[in-house]
């Protein structure tokens, strides 16, 4: 029998522990300073109730640390930077030591990110480090969400968790933007002279737009300056306060959790924050950033002395933008060249439809989805337990389907590369994407519908049959077959715990009777949308089916005489024993929920 | 609640209808004792290794301080794929490897050596307790009948007033971020260039200007007028990123000219604005056969055999053409300004009497 599991309520309270101890030099040199911050602050109950709190150990909640160390580290060699950079849009020659440059006239911004990169004994490292940092912040909260989506930790009560991560993306790539506007260089330039087309497209305010963020026509004199107090101080202020919100949210909700045994909806099992984490999340933040000092020593990025300083009537071929503006940029490049001319005025609706209107529906759909599903499966409950990705086909799906589209449209960003390096047709590649970015986010639905289907089949397989040996058997008859044994306790629990929402069958006539047209509408709908949602799923075995699979193998195992499958060292709790199935019985009577009405008109 | 909700069926199962958990939790899995945790030599060798990386770090921590001061700036690394300036990589990988080992060993202590016992923690709804909701409800009523914004209500609603015309200060502030586009000042900014009659085109860098005859069939000559030497700064980037211009000859006999731009080009020399009608970029890519001009921000192409219109790509506009002639001494100059603004659109734009295929 496993051993009951120890709680933090068990544990040793510290107040009990420390009269009896004898304590080493350090802790009593740290005696002294302790109480006098415990008299004035009360660290000892604050610490009392936090300093044990329970996180769950998986990977996978490593993203979001990885943001937040990513994002530390852009705050540590900013900085640095800052000591050196000098915002200014004034002209002036180049004297620093890059010759190929010498005697150019330039901005102070572009000179003073020269004399980072050569003329500042490790400038050119924080530099790197700097905006290699700033990749990886924007790729590991992207990551990060991705995590959250798929195994639906978005549901109640962390909705609002939620919202904070996407305004946190969103925020994040205009401090990336500002950031990569600063050097002043041809790159940099050419990035900006966009976005001042982009501002101008937008209709109605677009040129007033335009002339308070430029002090008037591009390029002014004052842009660089007012983008540096965006991303030193407006924006990441910003991003402080929402990181402080999300982890306090975090923090009070306590982690989520993956599905185990002993893992329910009312507890939290994992390490206590004192030791284990601060021990395993302090070292991944300086894994996370000696990593990123390694790839700024080693792994050069942004080299803006080869781009020269910014001239307005030069651009290069190949100019994109970083990463994470990549899909924007490939909306704009493939967007057909619509403009309507009314009257005196142009609506620009093949630049502000990509630029403005892609971004807005990204965010905008990410923040309402977890208000969509919850609308759908009508659900009010609270959930901790994390979903495994296939026990919600129609959400990974969408999931799918949506990184798909956003890589159609990241593709197009690099539509010339694409051309250049497959020795095909630039406006081919154009013409293929402006389909694609529909049509492959529908099929890349179907298949990972299907394929979550799929793999709710292998769970039921595994529940029903047991686990494959790899152990190939002839029987008396001369046939032969593999041998099963069943699966652990564990594991089937594990398989069967999730929460499985059904499909509604539409209501009569007379269940709508005497409700509000608008309301019997809505509830339609709803009703039609967890249809959508859930009737491909593939109901769980139920006990009775579980339990017949058991039997059925016990006579299997006696009549084949090889008794393996029990006793094997995962002796069965709580006495629910039995659970696999060695036969050759081809999944009695579980299938996919909308193929029998009975069950899912029954709840 | 409507009545349907009485009505539905219930919307998601939950933990406690058996018939679909059929499988029991088994509690929490036995804990299996790590090799550090029954082998003393084990966790001794996992002892001695973490106190090894963290030793390393001083070591590492010295090696950047010396080649911070000893390495000189000139050292080069030319060693494989790296190419790279000694001091600068000497730097990051000293610094880098330091900040690393303190990582992994602080992590290879929680694994090998910290309790790995899984504790259990009990949850709490997110939500307050019935009472406290209760209790807070009641301070709140407390608060607004001691406050009396209920029985004086002006007081509440002079103070929203009061609050809400803060507003108007805040906003205020912000009306001189820029020149405020008026016809005026679009007509004198984005609506014009320093292109004028009689401005000869030169040649963008040594601003030689451009004879007619220096121009072969298939040529194409990035160019400025020439008056933008005379500015400088802020106002030289200013023109500069509008009135820059492309020249190019082709045959006369291959090109659409329209009877309107008749006399606009010079012998097969035509010129056009360089920025792009899309969204600024200064184009350059010019494919010499098919007289197309490719912009290599956003791919836009223009046939400039055929007054610039829009081949492919998201561009929606012509690119502007420049009327061009010769003077006495046979060099290239503007007959005029552009007849309609050069680059990307905004919402005044009056886009009516741009270049539109097939036009006359």
């Amino acid at each position: 029998m496993a051993k009951p599991a120890a709680t933090a309520t068990d544990a040793p309270s510290l107040e009990a522990q420390a009269p009896a101890r004898e304590l080493g030099p350090v802790f009593k040199a740290a005696a002294g300073p302790a109480k006098w911050a415990d008299d004035r602050l009360g660290l000892a109950a604050l610490g009392r109730k936090n300093l044990r709190k329970v996180f769950p150990d998986h990977w996978s909640f490593l993203l979001g640390e990885i943001a937040l160390y990513s994002f530390i580290i852009c705050l540590l060699t900013g900085v640095f930077l800052t000591i050196w950079f000098k915002p200014s849009m004034a002209e002036i020659e180049y004297e620093g030591s890059y010759q190929l440059l010498k005697g150019l006239h330039m901005s102070e911004a572009y000179s003073s990110s020269l004399a980072l990169s050569f003329d500042i004994r490790g400038g050119l490292l924080m530099r790197q480090m700097h905006h290699w940092a700033a990749m990886l912040f924007i790729a590991a909260m992207l990551a990060h969400s991705l995590r959250v989506f798929f195994t639906g930790a978005f549901r109640k009560p962390r909705e609002l968790n939620w919202l904070l991560g996407v305004g946190l993306l969103a925020i994040g790539l205009i401090e990336g933007f500002a950031g990569y506007s600063l050097p002043d260089d041809l790159l940099s330039g050419t990035g900006l002279r966009f976005v001042d087309g982009l501002i101008r497209s937008i209709p109605i305010i677009g040129t007033w737009a335009e002339f308070f963020v430029f002090n008037g026509e591009f390029p002014g004199d004052l842009i660089i300056a007012r983008l540096y107090m965006v991303h030193i101080l407006l924006v990441p202020a910003i991003i402080l306060g929402l990181i402080a919100a999300h982890l306090a949210l975090v923090f009070y909700h306590k982690h989520t959790q993956y599905p185990g045994p002993g893992r329910t909806e009312e507890n939290v099992v994992g390490y206590p924050l004192y030791p284990v984490y601060m021990a395993k999340a302090g070292g991944f933040f300086f894994i996370v950033f000696g990593v990123v000092t390694l790839m700024g020593g080693l792994m050069q990025i942004n080299p803006v002395w080869t781009f020269g300083p910014y001239n307005p009537a030069e651009v290069t071929a190949g100019s994109q933008p970083d990463w994470y503006m990549g899909f924007v940029e490939g909306a704009i490049r493939i967007m057909p060249n619509w403009e309507s001319h009314i009257g005196g005025t142009t609506w620009s609706w093949n630049v502000a439809i990509p630029g403005l209107g892609l971004m807005g529906l990204m965010f905008g759909l990410m923040a309402a989805y977890p208000f969509i599903e919850r609308w759908v499966t009508g659900d009010t409950g609270e959930h901790h337990i994390l979903d495994r990705p296939r026990n919600n086909p129609t959400r990974t799906a969408f999931g799918v389907a949506a990184m798909t589209c956003y890589g159609m449209f990241w593709i197009g960003g690099g539509n010339d590369i694409v051309a250049t390096q497959f020795r095909v047709s630039l406006n081919a590649v154009t013409y293929f994407l402006r389909v694609a970015v529909f049509v492959a986010p529908v099929l890349a639905f179907i298949i990972t519908k299907r394929i979550c289907i799929g793999l709710q089949r292998a769970d039921a397989e595994r529940l029903l049959h047991g686990a494959e040996t790899g152990i190939i058997v002839r029987g008396p008859s001369g046939s032969y077959g593999e041998r099963h044994v069943p699966i652990s306790a564990d594991e089937a629990f594990t398989l069967t715990q999730h929460v499985e929402p059904l499909p509604l069958t539409d209501g009569s006539e007379e269940e709508y009777a005497g409700v509000p047209a608008k309301e019997a509408r809505s509830e339609r709908l709803r009703r039609k949308a967890t249809r959508f949602y859930f009737q491909d799923n593939l109901r769980k075995p139920s006990r009775a089916e579980l339990e017949a699979a058991a039997h059925h193998q016990a006579l299997e195992a006696g009549h084949g005489g090889h008794g393996d499958g029990h006793g094997d060292g995962q002796a069965p709790r709580h006495g629910h024993e039995d659970n696999g199935h060695d036969g050759h019985g081809n999944g009695n009577g579980h299938h996919a929920i909308g193929s029998s009405e009975s069950e899912s008109s029954t709840h | 609640m409507s009545s349907i909700e009485k009505h539905s069926p219930s919307r998601v199962e939950r933990l406690g209808d058996t018939p679909r958990y059929p499988v029991a939790d088994p509690g929490m899995e036995e804990h299996v004792p790590r090799l550090t945790d029954v082998d003393e030599a084990a966790a001794d060798r996992a002892t001695r290794q973490v106190a090894m990386m963290f030793g390393l770090v001083p070591l590492l921590a010295i090696a950047f301080v010396v080649i911070y001061f000893a390495v000189p700036k000139s050292w080069f690394i030319d060693f494989g794929p790296l190419k790279a300036n000694a001091q600068h990589v000497g730097l990051g990988v000293t610094l880098g490897l330091a900040i690393l080992l303190i990582g992994i060993a602080a992590v290879q202590w929680a694994r090998q050596l910290m309790a790995d016992t899984e504790m259990v923690d009990h949850r709490h709804p997110a939500s307050s307790s019935d009472d406290d909701r209760v209790a807070i409800m009641r301070d709140v009523d407390a608060g607004i009948e001691e406050s009396q914004i209920t029985r004086r209500k002006v007081l509440g609603r002079s103070l929203v007033g009061a609050l809400a015309a803060l507003g108007l200060p805040a906003i205020a502030v912000f009306a001189d971020l820029g020149p405020w586009p008026t016809k005026k000042v679009r007509a004198a900014t984005i609506e014009s260039t320093i292109w004028a009659e009689g401005v000869r085109l030169v040649n963008d860098i040594t601003y030689e200007p451009i004879k007619a005859a220096s121009i072969v069939i298939g040529q194409l000559v990035n160019g400025e007028p020439e008056n933008l030497k005379d500015l400088e700064g802020t106002a030289f980037l200013q023109e500069k990123a509008k009135a820059a211009i492309i020249v190019v000859r082709m045959d006369p006999q291959t090109i659409k000219i329209p009877d309107s731009r008749k006399d606009w080009h010079v012998g097969g020399i035509l010129c056009y604005s360089k920025i792009c009608t899309h969204v600024g970029c200064p184009i350059s890519l010019w494919e010499q056969q098919t007289h197309h001009l490719l912009c290599p921000c956003h791919q836009s192409t223009f046939d400039l055999g055929d007054s610039g219109v829009v081949v492919f790509g998201p561009a929606a506009r012509s690119l502007p053409q420049l009327p061009i002639t010769v003077d006495a001494e046979g060099y290239l100059v503007a007959r005029g300004p552009f007849t309609v603004p050069v680059g990307p659109s905004y919402f005044e734009r009056d886009s009516r009497n741009d270049y539109k295929q097939g036009d006359n």
